[in-house]
């Protein structure tokens, strides 16, 4: 059995020179749902896009038992689920539709196939009536469920997402940590909402300035006080 | 993930650099003008105006390769001077049978290619010295200073600062479209579906961007609203020249003048 994520030693820097991350390793199990906190500007996105080689660096980068390499990229991508913080950047389609039908329309599925894989990711998010709707006129929280059903419906094995909480109303916020509770799929987030975190994740990986400065239990870091404040986090 | 390269403006502590930017403005405009004007077949002039750009560039320590580099952007554009081998009559240099017809090149139709090709490469030249050696915020500051409508001054203004926005949005759109690119589990199935649905895909893609601008537009509109903007520019008022910097406006011009007349009374 391999690790859902495998990073080694990864190191990155920015073509300008700015180093990004330094030496970072994490290991995530299946299944394991796991959140990635730290202030702005810590590396936590830069570390996300290379989880389906969007990014490379130095280092080992291993998804299911999968190098994040040029060869393995598309495979790589259909299993990484990659939810982007802007829903506006995922939703390109015209429909929830066709935004939900890319990725298995990309990868040559029988048409039987992208619909029944559209309508059971749809109805996964709750979004079953959506199909027909344009993504333009959707709320900023329907628009988040709906770019998690774009990568629902590639089957991921990981789900990665960048602050999905972020600019959410508390009823929408409440029904997104309801949905990503029932998925279930190894996960890995990145998020500044610590209530959400100590809620739904018993593992907290902290970053700061590139590096990964704790990684352990949630409750056991959150009692923490100097480390959370160290590092610009608060307690909830 | 932002845009640099779009800028061309490079940093260096160079007299040209810090010569005034209205005196730059003029200077270019001034040398284009003189480049264009010049008679056909004045090659002398011609090199004289190639000498100049060229130790500007050299003055400018920018480096003759990174703006040569640059300068072979245009060349695809003097193509459009191509027919003129072919269409000013005088004496044949040489006949090309085009099926039914023949085209015959003419000494008089190629004199006028080749002047019309240097003096877009030494224009081309005077542009991007310009674009490279000023800040695009003083090159405004120029613009503003010479009476060009302000409207306009602004909507440059507004244009360059939005226009890495949308880059950078573009550019988003198309990580996110390449992280859900992938290969399915099941052998045998060909990935990328067919050219129409890529076309298809690549449209929506196109009409999402046009609409958030429109809508970033609006949202900036009102943003300058709220702020008191009422169409009217306001702008803080020029520091006069400094005299080296009027001297050497002065200086150049003549130069420029001069040959000018030149080339009016020699060819």
């Amino acid at each position: 059995m391999h690790h859902s994520i495998e990073i080694e030693r990864l190191s990155f820097s920015y073509p300008d020179g700015h180093p990004a991350l330094k030496d970072v390793s994490l290991a995530i199990q299946p299944c394991e749902k796991v959140a990635l906190v730290g202030p702005n500007g810590a590396g936590k996105s830069t570390l996300i896009l290379h989880l389906n080689g969007i990014l490379v660096g130095q280092g080992g980068v291993q998804v299911c038992g999968l190098r994040a390499e040029k060869e393995n990229l598309g495979r790589l991508r259909a299993m990484v689920g990659l939810v982007f913080q802007s829903p506006d950047d995922q939703l390109f389609s015209p429909t929830v539709y066709d935004d939900v039908a890319f990725g298995p329309l990309y990868q040559g599925l029988p048409v039987g196939e992208v619909r029944s894989r559209v309508e059971e990711a749809l109805h996964a998010v709750h979004m079953g009536d959506y199909a027909r709707r344009v993504s333009h006129h959707l709320s900023t929280g329907e628009k988040k469920r709906i770019a998690i059903a774009t990568v629902l419906s590639m089957k991921p094995e990981v789900l990665v997402l960048d602050e999905p909480t972020a600019g959410l109303d508390p009823r929408s916020r409440r029904s997104l940590i309801n949905l990503l509770r029932e998925l279930p799929l190894t996960m890995l987030v990145s998020t500044h909402d610590m209530l959400m975190v100590r809620e739904l994740f018993p593992r907290m990986v902290i970053m700061d300035e590139g590096r990964i400065v704790a990684d352990g239990p949630t409750q056991q870091l959150m009692d923490d006080a100097s480390l959370l404040e160290a590092h610009g986090l608060e307690k909830p | 993930m932002h845009i640099h390269f779009l800028d061309p403006y490079r940093e260096r502590s160079s007299p040209i650099h810090a010569l005034d930017p209205r005196v730059k403005l003029v200077l270019t405009l001034a040398f284009i003008l003189t480049a264009a004007l010049t008679p056909v077949g004045a090659w002398p002039l011609f090199i004289l105006l190639f000498a100049i750009i060229l130790s500007v560039e050299i003055i400018s320590e920018l480096g003759v390769l990174y703006v040569l580099k640059r300068a072979a952007l245009a060349l695809p554009f003097v193509l459009a001077a191509l027919p003129a081998i072919f269409t000013i009559p005088g004496d044949t240099l040489f006949s090309l049978p085009v099926g039914p017809w023949v085209l015959r090149a003419s000494i008089p139709g190629l004199e006028r290619f080749a002047s019309i090709a240097l003096k877009s490469w030494v224009s081309v030249q005077a542009g991007i010295l310009l674009a490279a050696s000023t800040p695009f915020p003083d090159l405004l500051l120029a613009m503003r200073a010479l009476r060009i409508p302000r409207l306009l001054v602004t909507i440059f203004g507004l244009m360059w600062r939005y226009l890495f926005v949308l880059v950078d949005e573009a550019l988003r759109l198309m990580r996110a479209r390449a992280a859900r690119s992938g290969l399915a589990d099941q052998p045998g199935l060909k990935p990328g579906g067919s050219l129409v649905w890529r076309a298809r895909v690549a449209g929506g893609m196109a009409g999402s961007l046009f609409l958030r601008a429109f809508e970033r537009s609006d949202r900036i509109y009102m943003a300058m609203l709220a702020r008191g903007y009422d169409g009217e520019v306001r702008s803080m008022p020029l520091p006069a020249l400094r005299p080296w910097h009027a001297l050497a406006l002065v200086i150049v011009l003549s130069v420029l003048l001069l040959l000018l007349v030149m080339g009016f009374l020699f060819w």
